[in-house]
């Protein structure tokens, strides 16, 4: 989505020629990083801390001989550090073990996103390895030509006799370390053009035995994340939020919090209510004796229910016109058969793991750090900078590890950012605060995947084509109200209401999409797949049911609407022979399948069920295919299609959020159920071969698994599941 | 003022009798590795090993646990921790790995008891760890993995 939405925006995209290579000593060691031509003169980079190199930097070379990848994505445990670390060692000659990876902030100059245009820094719609494609392995390559230089001229042979290979520098006899040579390879001429590798001599990028960059640590408990900053004098606060969305708070009483020893204040912020404690349990008690008055009078009242009711009686007229094909009304006359669904999806909630959090801190100098799972650090840098009232300049963003995030840490208001800057400036910056968000906090703070109402229609011919393809979707904007609406949301239709549902690759003549925007006062976000959540199951799903109308397998139904696309068709294609579509299922087990493109990486999915006591159902097994162009970690592309479908998987199962009154029920996992590991199947994944440019797979895997299960499900029980989860009473 | 055994060495730490050992662990002893998710029991990211149980320590006060033998993911060792450890590096388990202390400590205490757990066994004994990256096919495999080792 994000990709679509930035595109949108006047493009920056560099060339390889317009790259120019700043390099710099640093203790002791070597910085390379680079700048667009056209956006190096008006650079602003943060101020150099002590011993940090004067600007940032995409490699970093010490004299220790550790190699530290400086990532322009952050990293929500999608891997893009391993990623980009494989491409910078892939150039430059690396031996894997001294590989290191962090993630880099505080010049768009050299961390823009380049899929989204390269103008903010930014992690999302999965684009992270696509805009790291180019720049980091020239990044390698110039820092490699470099040691060549450093090593030609110290040794005093040409450099075309100096071989660079598993992180050793040799020349005949001569044998140097990257970390011996950095010094000097920091004093060498920039390269002007360094050539990349030929895809054949790739050592390893496509390597299958290649561990994450990141493994030991993420398994001995050293990995630092938000919750885990240690700074000295560090309080931590915890927020009492509006128990509905829009409302205020009226008036508070503190008295008895203050009174807990080891609370320190307690302070009003415009997002509510903080109690700020020498530590989370003091803060925790400190909550529980705090009591607050709420102004309701702007607040959003109404109950889920409430909504999803209006939204079915809005489905069933038309909307704004979102894509059309031939004649949509003509084509309908002419059907022998129609057929009309209705969908329904609930709210979600994100729910990483970390709840959500960051810290604050002002230095001596007045200057400003933030520490946090920054998904746009860009902008969170400039919020942070108008909040503690400094110039941007003046703030430095750490970027940290985040336990999970699925599109939540993307937020255009800054969020969780303000509220830590609020109130580390409403206790006059005296110490460091972190705020850290309960469960309850987290789950009921807003920011949701929309509910939203699909009606789909279908008109198949005599021999069981579709003639006529109708969707209207019903739901809030993701992208109103923010700084992305005014480019990005065109004639009224917000793209990430309609993504996956508009521009099918189906081979519809008439076609029409519409979309229904509401105006509802609780806070949406993208949610890792975006539109393609609700989407590609409204679509796919429906698909079935008209495969079925038509008689006709539902494999062979979308091929033959895959008739212009041979690139989905080769994808469902592979799939169907991985899962034994062609034969039937095993006793007791049933299939479903789907297909969908999101992110520009087409993934097909087909699902194996068994049906238990009392209608429970298992899903036993999960065959995927996936297309992403240019393989770069074949066991991350693997893991990130098992994590989307088991993150998919869980969400059409058991999620959803209840408001009643404008309150959310759901506060723990106790009611917002996520998938355990009971209910994990088995995945087998399959990549499509290609050399294309790699496109993104942090998302691509959620789309299809809804989709593919209930069509399984139907397959089992003749029954259509059609208002999500499968664990409403509706399904029962 | 409480007196904990943490992963062999015994500590007197400043806390209230009533703090629970994951906020003990994290803020004042400084053992972050064990991880808050939920704060209920719900999640298993806080899972510690209480005299060898695994044990969510969200829900057990600093009072409550004085003089028992407390291990957490910093302080595992030993033969099991590190087949366990080594299976999951192998199989490159983690993701985000916010919940995989808790994933690994309670597998250590799975394969403690259980040399040979089918999957059955080990979607019983981890059913109470939530992967929100949903690595659970390959937590399965990298049991069976470090069990193998172990054989």
């Amino acid at each position: 989505m994000l990709q679509k939405l930035f595109s949108a925006l006047p493009r920056t995209r560099a060339s390889r020629r317009q790259f120019i290579l700043g390099a710099t000593a640093v203790a002791g060691g070597f910085a390379v990083g680079f700048r667009t031509s056209a956006q190096a003169a008006g650079a602003q980079v943060m101020p150099a801390a002590k011993g940090v190199q004067p600007f940032g930097a995409y490699v970093e070379i010490g004299a220790d001989n550790i190699v530290t990848v400086v990532s322009a994505h952050m990293d929500m445990g999608q891997g893009i550090y391993h990623g980009i670390a494989t491409l910078v060692a892939e150039e430059l000659g690396a031996d894997w073990s001294q590989m290191r990876a962090r993630g880099g902030s505080g010049s768009p100059k050299l961390y823009g996103n380049l899929t989204w245009g390269g103008a903010t820094t930014g992690t999302g719609g999965s684009s992270g390895t696509t805009s790291s494609w180019e720049r980091y392995r020239l990044a390698g390559a110039t820092a490699q030509a470099m040691l060549v230089a450093a090593a030609a001229a110290e040794w005093n042979v040409p450099a075309s006799s100096v071989k660079v290979e598993k992180g050793v520098v040799s020349s005949g006899t001569r044998r140097a370390s990257f970390g011996e040579l950095a010094a000097k390879a920091a004093t060498m001429p920039v390269p002007a053009d360094v050539k990349l590798k030929d895809a054949r001599d790739f050592v390893f990028i496509g390597n299958e035995t290649l561990r994450r960059v990141d493994g030991p640590e993420k398994t001995n408990g050293k990995e630092q994340f938000t919750i885990d900053v240690k700074l000295p004098g560090l309080l931590t606060a915890v927020m009492i939020h509006p128990p509905q969305f829009g409302a205020t708070v009226k008036s508070f009483d503190a008295a008895k919090a203050k009174a807990i020893k080891g609370v320190v204040d307690v302070v009003q912020v415009p997002r509510g209510v903080a109690v700020v404690g020498t530590n989370m349990w003091t803060a925790l008690k400190g909550r529980d004796a705090v009591t607050v008055v709420w102004d309701d009078s702007k607040a959003e009242k109404r109950s889920s229910k409430d909504l999803l009711a209006a939204y079915r009686t809005a489905a069933a007229g038309s909307g704004m016109t979102a894509e059309t094909r031939g004649n949509t009304e003509a084509a309908f006359a002419t059907a022998v058969k129609t057929l009309e669904a209705t969908f329904e999806f609930p709210y979600l909630a994100h729910a990483a793991l970390e709840p959500l959090n960051a810290v604050a801190r002002r230095n001596a100098d007045g200057t400003i750090e933030v520490w946090g799972g920054h998904q746009m650090p860009d902008i969170y840098q400039a919020i942070t900078a108008q909040v503690a009232g400094v110039t941007p300049d003046k703030v430095r963003m750490h970027v940290m590890k985040t336990g999970g995030g699925f599109g939540r840490r993307a937020v255009a208001d800054g969020d969780i950012i303000t509220e830590a800057v609020t109130v580390a400036a409403a206790i006059n910056w005296r110490a460091p605060v972190k705020v850290q968000w309960t469960r309850e906090n987290d789950t009921r703070g807003g920011r949701y995947r929309p509910a939203y109402v699909h009606r789909l229609k279908g008109g198949l011919d005599k021999d069981g084509n579709v003639i006529a393809w109708y969707n209207h979707i019903v739901g809030q904007s993701i992208l109103k109200g923010t700084p992305f609406e005014g480019g990005l949301v065109k004639n009224g239709i917000d793209l990430t209401s309609v993504e996956g549902a508009a521009g099918l690759p189906y081979a519809f003549a008439n076609a029409k999409v519409d979309l229904t925007t509401t105006d509802v006062g609780v806070p949406v976000l993208w949610w890792r797949a975006v539109g393609s959540t609700h989407t590609a199951y409204a679509v796919e799903a429906f698909l079935d049911e008209l495969a079925e109308a038509a008689g006709k397998d539902p494999v062979q139904f979308r091929l033959g609407l895959l008739k212009d696309s041979p690139q989905h068709a080769a994808v469902l294609r592979l799939c169907a022979e991985k899962a034994g579509w062609g034969a039937p299922p095993p006793e007791g087990r049933f299939r479903g399948v789907a297909l969908a493109e999101s992110f520009s990486t087409t993934v097909a999915q087909i699902a194996e069920i068994s049906v238990g006591r009392g209608n429970q159902i298992k899903v036993e097994k999960v065959t995927c295919v996936v297309d992403c162009g240019t393989a770069v970690n074949p066991d991350q592309i693997r893991a990130q299609m098992e994590g989307g479908i088991g993150f998919g998987l869980g969400a059409i199962l058991k999620s959803q959020l209840t408001l009643e009154n404008g309150k959310v029920i759901e506060g723990n996992f106790d009611g917002y159920q996520v998938l355990t590991i009971d209910e994990m199947p088995v995945v087998d994944v399959h990549i499509i071969q290609s050399s294309k440019i790699p496109t993104g797979v942090g998302e691509p895997g959620v789309p299809p698994i809804g989709p593919a299960v209930a069509n399984a499900v139907f397959a089992a029980t003749k029954k259509r599941i059609r208002v999500l989860p499968f664990s409403r009473p509706e399904n029962a | 003022m409480a007196s904990l055994t943490i992963n062999g060495a015994q500590q007197d730490i400043s806390a209230d009798d009533d703090m629970p050992l994951l906020w003990a662990l994290r803020d004042v002893v400084g053992l972050t590795g064990t991880k808050y998710g939920c704060g209920q029991a719900l999640c298993g990211a806080c899972t510690v090993l209480i005299d060898g149980e695994p044990t969510r320590s969200c829900q057990m006060t600093v009072a409550e646990v004085a003089g028992r033998k407390i291990t957490t993911i910093e302080g595992a060792g030993g033969r099991v921790a590190q087949a366990v450890q080594a299976a999951w590096i192998k199989l490159d388990v983690a993701q985000c790995g916010y919940c995989q202390s808790g994933q690994i400590m309670s597998t250590i205490a799975l394969l403690e008891t259980n040399k040979k757990p089918s999957d059955t066994d080990i979607d019983q004994a981890l059913s109470g760890n939530i992967c929100r990256c949903a690595t659970y096919a390959r937590i399965r495999k990298a049991v069976h993995e470090a069990a193998s080792a172990l054989a």
